[in-house]
């Protein structure tokens, strides 16, 4: 997964989204004074390497009506998170889910799944349908609200080296 | 805005990925049935009117040289506000969240190492004295997102 200063390049050039036109890679191209073919064929490697992880759209869940979100945790055996992550991952109203270390004894839990509703019922609705559908591969749960946004600022790309 | 049948469409088919071709929204208005003109400017509507928060590659913020993690702290009720102040004086930390648990405190570290997560969350241990828990994303699952349509 390395990749070299024209990649970089290519990344700031796109990470404010792709342009909203006919032949949006032409235009990236030529911006960058590469060909289109030499564009693509560059996103394409960097796809498959996963550098980039997808090209698509992120919706924006407060416009669309999802105002509560819960952080839910899980506890499930790690023989079976990948298989369990995969299934809650694919389930509507879950936005994020990954898997992460336990940190005991403060944290039991190793699935995280952010939840997304138009209420704290339809939140807790979801946390109900999940752990039916975990069952007894799930040995405990919790669920956290966010009460106040302490700080959000963007995620940016740091550094320029390469 | 209102989102009619059409644009839920949009929505969910684009989360799913986007090819790399001259023509990609041509592509995609015919998978949906739709002209590329009226596929673009829905896309120009729902961006303008903020529905739609980014378009475009996501990249992997290791890949591309960055480190995120997870991090919380239990922070007593007396203190929360002092400890505030303490963590987010860090550039380092993104986003922070008081919630709802014994745990009170999750904030998202990004640096551009490894090592600087380790050194910014001992640093914040050692300004609060209090214990800053770690939770790096061992595995991520699939993220999507259904609207209704």
């Amino acid at each position: 997964m390395t990749i070299d200063a024209t990649d970089r390049r290519i990344i700031a050039a796109t990470q404010a989204g792709l342009p909203l036109v006919s032949e949006p890679y032409a235009r990236i191209a030529a911006e960058l004074g590469l060909t289109e073919a030499a564009l693509c064929d560059r996103l394409r490697a960097m796809q498959d390497s996963g550098v980039i992880r997808r090209i698509a759209v992120a919706p924006n869940h407060y416009k669309l009506g999802m105002t509560a979100n819960g952080m839910s945790v899980w506890d499930v055996a790690d023989d079976r998170v990948a298989e369990l992550g995969q299934m809650v991952g694919n389930l509507d109203g879950v936005t994020h889910c990954y898997e992460r270390p336990r940190a005991l004894p403060d944290w039991p839990y190793n699935l995280f799944a952010m939840l997304h509703g138009g209420s704290r019922e339809d939140v807790e609705a979801q946390r109900v349908g999940i752990a039916a559908l975990l069952g007894d591969a799930c040995r405990g749960h919790d669920i956290l609200y966010s009460t106040r946004i302490l700080k959000k600022t963007g995620l940016r790309l740091r550094s320029q080296k390469g | 805005m209102t989102l009619d049948e059409t644009d839920c469409r949009i929505l969910n088919h684009l989360q799913d990925g986007f090819p790399i071709a001259p023509h990609p929204y041509r592509m995609v208005a015919e998978e949906l049935g739709l002209a590329e003109s009226d596929l673009l400017d829905r896309l120009a509507r729902m961006k303008e009117s903020r529905v739609i928060t980014r378009f475009g590659p996501f990249f992997d913020a290791a890949a591309i040289g960055g480190a995120f993690c997870l991090c919380a702290m239990a922070v007593p009720e007396d203190r929360f506000e002092t400890v505030m102040t303490k963590v987010n004086a860090h550039p380092e930390v993104a986003h922070n969240y008081e919630r709802t648990h014994r745990l009170n405190m999750w904030f998202v570290l990004a640096t551009e190492t490894r090592e600087e997560i380790d050194q910014v969350a001992e640093a914040i241990e050692l300004e609060t004295g209090l214990k800053v828990l770690c939770f790096p994303k061992l595995q991520e699952f699939f993220i999507g997102f259904r609207v209704a349509a």
